[in-house]
């Protein structure tokens, strides 16, 4: 693999992790359990759209083959994405997609953290701009990730299995392949051991914060950085391509 | 979590305070275009119409979210995703927005939410009708938003002050909304055929449900001329929809596609718009719960609802918690 190759690698691993999320948050538009949370899941998935794009579109220029932003977003078959596992799990309730979307962004921040000192400037801007918006999810995802843990007997036993059904997706986000290693050693790009301990605090303090207990160590699933997605995707990427792909070559 | 306590806040008012010299100052006030607040002294009968209108606004701009929100998943570019997200979010924002003004004249939101969820309160039936294929996202921004626009940009000017200053910020966001929809219209129509008649399919099915926004004929209006005489209303249904007509024939023309009326044809003395006879039948059919979507638009919103018990119940479990440990 180039050095070409890992970056633009790299950025779609980002950029998937983006969209994929964002799509997972948009199916839950007006099933929300206040008004104001509506607002803030539209924002909040308002921004990672905006981020895929940025990502996308710098993946293109990279490459130089004439894609777009749309091109890698809609006309890629699932095996092609590049996203985490964890991202692309259904939602389920309330408390499941808060889990997931705070295990993921508290590993996300750090990530980004350490692309804002990388050596490839544009990766830089883009986290430095993105880690304002991702620092501001955090603090409202894990503020309800404690409401929930330290609210009612029921809210604590549903978020707490939430918390012990999804820790089995946040190994592969710590396991570097090439592409990370390229990324680190060649762009000054995030240490993912470093990272490792750094979100295992994290998460630790707000888990103890929300009087849940942390998973014991177990098995970890991965797969979706190498493009081997769980079951459930392909539908999701069916339902998110059908326009594109039904009717090739149209502009919208 | 909702505002508890106003629900009491009108009852104050004893209705035996409307004596003819307060009718009389208070038409005075609006006949000299003075805004009503809040804490002014109103008839009974102008709070209510004003918190009926007011709400059954709020309640439409969170219905509204379902059938736009049905593309979200599937809309056909990022770009469009982004703009359409950005569009259902503002309908959210409105909708509270709104709530805090009909709150103002002491209904809470919790009883306006209720109201909406045992299906006593009404909102737009425009939006019982489905979003069958991306075109109708087009057509909603286009018609359906350019309708409200010709509605609510004279709401700006309302007697009730609150109400009047949250539709200046509302319209704002509803021309943006119309100007999208239009475009992706635009996009249909300069498109391959397919997507041309994607567009024109579109304008078939919202045409007519659009012009029944307006309400009933002006000689059918049950409230019309009362609310005309407070200022809430400024133009009658009939002049608003003949308003929409005339603007939005060209807009037509200029797309190339056409409006499934037989009976449209430009009237050159009065310069307006003739069209034909609105089925009114299947007007009070949608209004009466018996459009396609009626049903599916309440049940949704009641299962967010109920969904959403336990987490609501957590929040304020948590809140007083906190709230002991600060006190002791």
């Amino acid at each position: 693999m180039s050095r070409d190759e890992a970056v633009i690698a790299y950025v779609l691993r980002l950029a998937d992790n983006a969209l994929i999320l964002a799509q997972r948050m948009i199916e839950l538009v007006t099933a929300k359990p206040e008004l104001e949370e509506e607002l803030a899941n539209a924002n909040f998935a308002l921004d990672f759209i905006g981020q895929a794009r940025m990502l996308y579109s710098y993946a293109a220029e990279l490459e130089g083959a004439g894609r777009s932003e749309d091109d890698f977003a809609f006309m890629r078959d699932g095996n092609e994405f590049r996203n985490l596992l964890l991202i692309e799990q259904p939602n389920g309730h309330f408390g499941d997609s808060i889990v997931r979307q705070y295990l993921f962004e508290a590993f996300y921040v750090h990530q980004l953290d350490a692309l804002t000192r990388c050596k490839d400037q544009r990766i830089a801007e883009i986290a430095a701009r993105a880690i304002k918006e991702v620092r501001y999810h955090l603090r409202h995802i894990s503020h309800w990730l404690i409401r929930l843990g330290d609210g009612t007997d029921e809210s604590h036993q549903r978020v707490q299995a939430s918390l012990d059904e999804l820790w089995r997706f946040t190994g592969e986000m710590f396991v570097s392949d090439e592409v990370d290693v390229a990324i680190r050693d060649n762009l000054a790009g995030p240490d993912l051991e470093a990272i490792a301990a750094l979100w295992k605090r994290d998460v630790e303090d707000v888990i103890a914060e929300a009087t849940l207990q942390l998973p014991e160590d177990q098995w970890m699933a991965r797969g979706g950085k190498q493009g081997q997605h769980s079951e459930h995707f392909g539908f999701l990427i069916a339902e998110m391509q059908f326009l594109q792909r039904s009717y090739a070559g149209a502009s919208w | 979590m909702y505002t508890q306590g106003l629900d009491q806040a009108g009852k104050d008012q004893e209705a035996g305070a409307e004596t003819p010299e307060h009718l009389e100052a208070f038409q005075k006030r609006i006949d000299a275009e003075e805004k009503i607040e809040a804490k002014d002294w109103m008839p009974e009968a102008y709070r209510r119409t004003l918190v009926r209108q007011i709400s059954q606004h709020a309640h439409s701009e969170i219905i509204g979210m379902q059938p736009e929100g049905n593309w979200l998943t599937r809309a056909p570019s990022l770009k469009r995703k982004v703009i359409l997200l950005a569009k259902v979010q503002d309908e959210a924002g409105h909708g509270l927005y709104l709530y805090s003004a009909a709150e103002t004249l002491g209904v809470s939101r919790g009883q306006m939410v209720a109201d909406l969820l045992s299906g006593k309160a009404k909102y737009s039936s425009i939006f019982n009708y489905p979003t069958l294929t991306w075109a109708d996202i087009g057509a909603i921004g286009w018609l359906v938003d350019g309708a409200a626009i010709m509605n609510q940009i004279p709401l700006c000017r309302c007697s009730y002050g609150p109400y009047a200053r949250a539709m200046v910020r509302v319209c704002k966001e509803e021309s943006f909304h119309q100007r999208q929809g239009f475009d992706i219209m635009v996009s249909l129509c300069r498109g391959t055929a397919e997507q041309k008649a994607m567009a024109q399919d579109a304008l078939n099915r919202w045409w007519w449900p659009s012009l029944m926004m307006f309400g009933p004929n002006d000689a059918n209006s049950k409230h019309s001329a009362q609310s005309m005489a407070w200022k809430i209303k400024r133009f009658s249904n009939d002049e608003l929809r003949q308003k929409f007509v005339d603007a939005t024939v060209p807009q037509a023309d200029f797309l190339g596609i056409t409006m499934p009326d037989d009976a449209l044809v430009f009237d050159k003395d009065s310069g307006h718009y003739s069209f034909g006879e609105i089925d009114w039948q299947e007007f009070m059919d949608v209004v009466a719960g018996n459009g396609p979507c009626n049903r599916q638009r309440l049940e949704k919103r009641n299962k967010a609802h109920n969904d959403g018990a336990w987490v609501r119940e957590a929040a304020q479990a948590y809140a007083e918690k906190q709230a002991a440990c600060a006190a002791a």
